[in-house]
């Protein structure tokens, strides 16, 4: 059940599992909450790129962080500098990953408590009478998006100096690995036009 | 304002009609033999998940054209909802008719009449299903990152802001075609041509630059760095490839003023807007200038020298940026204020629609400035001042309202607004044989 995998495999499953179920219902709930939980946790280590490709593979966008998450192939005969980039590209994407993650989270949650105090001190519940959710409109939210940004700024400011870095040492060792492909290629057809 | 009141009444119908559905189950199975009870029970489960997959389809759909309600907790269905944000219409309804072929394999289960065994038996098979279907989807959204060749030439469109590089040659063709003297084709083609490939080379820049930023906000996400359809090295070759024939064009086929004009752009739009957005809201002065400066460009080319004209020109592209750009910017604040861009319309909303008035103010006065510069006849300011006043009225509208219809209304007028006033100083470009009729309006 942990590991969810594609295919037929998870189609046989409930059917198994319902089938012999019988009176437990309450344990299908369970199952089923636990499976969504798994399933919100690791979506990148479900996927398995197909054996003979051999391009990187990149995802749908992450639910926290928004950003699209990278498979790097790894070729058999992998050069150090190819080595290099591709776990630069690694260490990028787990950095940029954590960081928006929570990013998003925290703006999320605390978006929330400022909805709530708000509503609170308006004194009106987190419902309406019609049943549907409080809101706040946009001019009333604009407090919040100010104070939220500047709270954020020296953090932002980091960020964007490594963000810089770190993205033209990716593109310029990009390029050397490029090189290093196409000087390979010219040598082995001098090799071959040679003997 | 209320929740987007589709996705209300499409969420009481589905729980009306689902109801509606486990009764008549019930009062059925109590009557009928079990065979036929369990085909009834097959159909109607059947038509329940087609029922949620429309209704999730329409949230999908309503949640792109949500309001700014701020709700406490913005999605019902976390479960769904991620998944489907990202599909396009077209894959909502090819999972529609492929998911019901998952659910008939699934429903041959225990026929106890139970009735709390079979609605949750009713739930899991909508909703299994729909986590099945959830795995192969999120595992078909998985794109290997191959460049083919036909993909390349709407990847690139895209990179480089096509549209936007579009509006820059014709800003720039006006100003060609403003500026005094006989008009140069080979000389205009040649203008155009290197400020549209100067402009992809910065659009490009600015995407290489941007792609996590560009990664959270609704209005990027779908760029190609983003996706993943491009490399950043490629990108940036793409931009070399397009920067340094654009400015050579410029500088050698056209005149080394224009050609300056063009790199100093470039660098004033990659290096100073793109990294100034995350640090101070003086990014948006920076990015009027960078707008004005095309229309400097087209006039030096026909003209050769930085004249009056050409700065009244810049001066009027100048002042619309901002009524453009404040009102587009008042919609975006979530989205700014997450991302940490530092914009008047999160840090400064008084001082966003008090400068958009401003300079909506500034294009009369700027349209009255053109006869006097022997620019257009005086036939100009008095034909032009209808919109000018028109959009200083919903420039007013905005600084009064703050709202979002008056942002958005301003917008869209921005949108007609400069079109038109560019062509109007077309047709009333003051000609050399006309200067002496000063009321007539040149055919």
């Amino acid at each position: 059940m942990a590991a969810l995998r594609p295919g037929s495999g998870a189609l046989v499953r409930p059917l198994v599992r319902s089938s012999s179920s019988g009176g437990g219902g309450g344990r299908l709930a369970r199952e089923r909450g636990t499976e969504r939980r798994d399933a919100a946790s690791s979506p990148v280590s479900r996927f398995c790129p197909p054996r003979q490709s051999c391009h990187d593979w990149i995802g749908p966008p992450d639910k926290y962080s928004n950003l699209r998450p990278v498979l790097f192939h790894v070729p058999e005969n992998e050069s150090p500098l190819e080595q290099r980039l591709r776990e630069l590209r690694q260490e990028t994407q787990e950095w940029n990953q954590q960081f928006w993650a929570n990013q998003n989270l925290t703006f999320n949650k605390e978006k929330e408590e400022f909805i709530y105090s708000r509503l609170q001190a308006k004194g009106l519940g987190l419902r309406t009478e019609s049943g549907q959710r409080a809101t706040l409109d946009a001019e009333e939210m604009a407090d919040f998006y100010k104070e939220f940004l500047s709270k954020n700024f020296q953090k932002h400011m980091s960020y964007n100096r490594d963000w810089y870095k770190r993205n033209f040492a990716i593109t310029f060792f990009m390029g050397k690995v490029a090189l290093e492909r196409m000087w390979n290629k010219l040598r082995q057809k001098q090799k071959k036009t040679s003997s | 304002m209320a929740a987007s009141p589709h996705t209300l009444s499409s969420r009481l119908l589905t729980g009306s009609v689902g109801g509606c559905i486990w009764y008549l189950e019930r009062r059925a199975i109590q009557g009928l033999p079990h065979r036929v009870a369990h085909l009834f029970r097959n159909v109607n489960n059947q038509w329940v998940m087609a029922q949620h997959l429309s209704f999730l389809k329409r949230m999908y759909v309503t949640q792109l054209h949500r309001g700014l309600s701020q709700q406490v907790k913005p999605k019902p269905e976390p479960s769904a909802s991620p998944f489907l944000e990202h599909m396009s219409s077209g894959q909502a309804r090819a999972e529609v008719d492929e998911l019901p072929s998952f659910s008939v394999p699934s429903l041959p289960l225990s026929r106890k009449p139970d009735e709390e065994l079979m609605e949750l038996e009713a739930a899991s098979i909508v909703e299994r299903p729909l986590d099945m279907a959830k795995e192969t989807k999120e595992e078909k959204q998985w794109k290997e990152m191959k460049l083919h060749a036909d993909d390349l030439p709407s990847i690139l469109a895209r990179l480089s802001k096509i549209k936007l590089t579009a509006l820059v040659v014709s800003t720039t063709s006006a100003g060609f075609a403003l500026a005094p003297g006989p008009f140069d084709w080979p000389c205009f083609l040649l203008t155009s041509l290197g400020t549209g490939l100067a402009s992809c080379a910065a659009n490009s820049i600015n995407q290489f630059f941007e792609v996590p930023f560009d990664s959270n906000m609704n209005r990027t996400k779908n760029r190609p760095l983003v996706r993943g359809q491009i490399s950043p090295l490629l990108a940036v070759c793409f931009a070399t490839c397009c920067a340094v024939p654009g400015v050579a064009l410029l500088t050698w086929g056209v005149n080394p003023l224009t050609g300056a004009l063009g790199i100093f752009n470039i660098f004033l739009y990659t290096c100073c807007y793109t990294p100034l957005k995350r640090i101070s809201i003086a990014n948006t002065w920076v990015g009027a200038v960078v707008g004005a400066i095309p229309p400097v460009m087209g006039w030096t080319a026909a003209t050769g020298s930085l004249d009056a004209g050409a700065l009244l020109l810049g001066g009027i592209l100048y002042s619309w940026q901002f009524p453009h750009f404040n009102a587009l910017s008042w919609g975006l604040r979530e989205d700014y204020s997450r991302g940490g861009y530092c914009m008047m319309s999160v840090t400064h909303p008084a001082l966003c629609r008090r400068v958009a008035l401003r300079h909506c103010l500034a294009l009369i006065a700027l349209s009255t400035a053109a006869p006097v510069l022997d620019i257009t006849t005086w036939a100009f300011p008095i034909i032009s001042l209808p919109i000018n006043l028109y959009i200083s009225y919903l420039g007013f509208r905005f600084y009064v309202d703050a709202d979002r219809r008056s942002s958005r209304k301003l917008f869209f007028c921005s949108l007609w607004h400069l079109p038109l006033l560019l062509l109007l100083m077309l047709t009333c470009k003051q000609r050399p044989d006309q200067e002496g009729d000063k009321g007539e309006a040149p055919s």
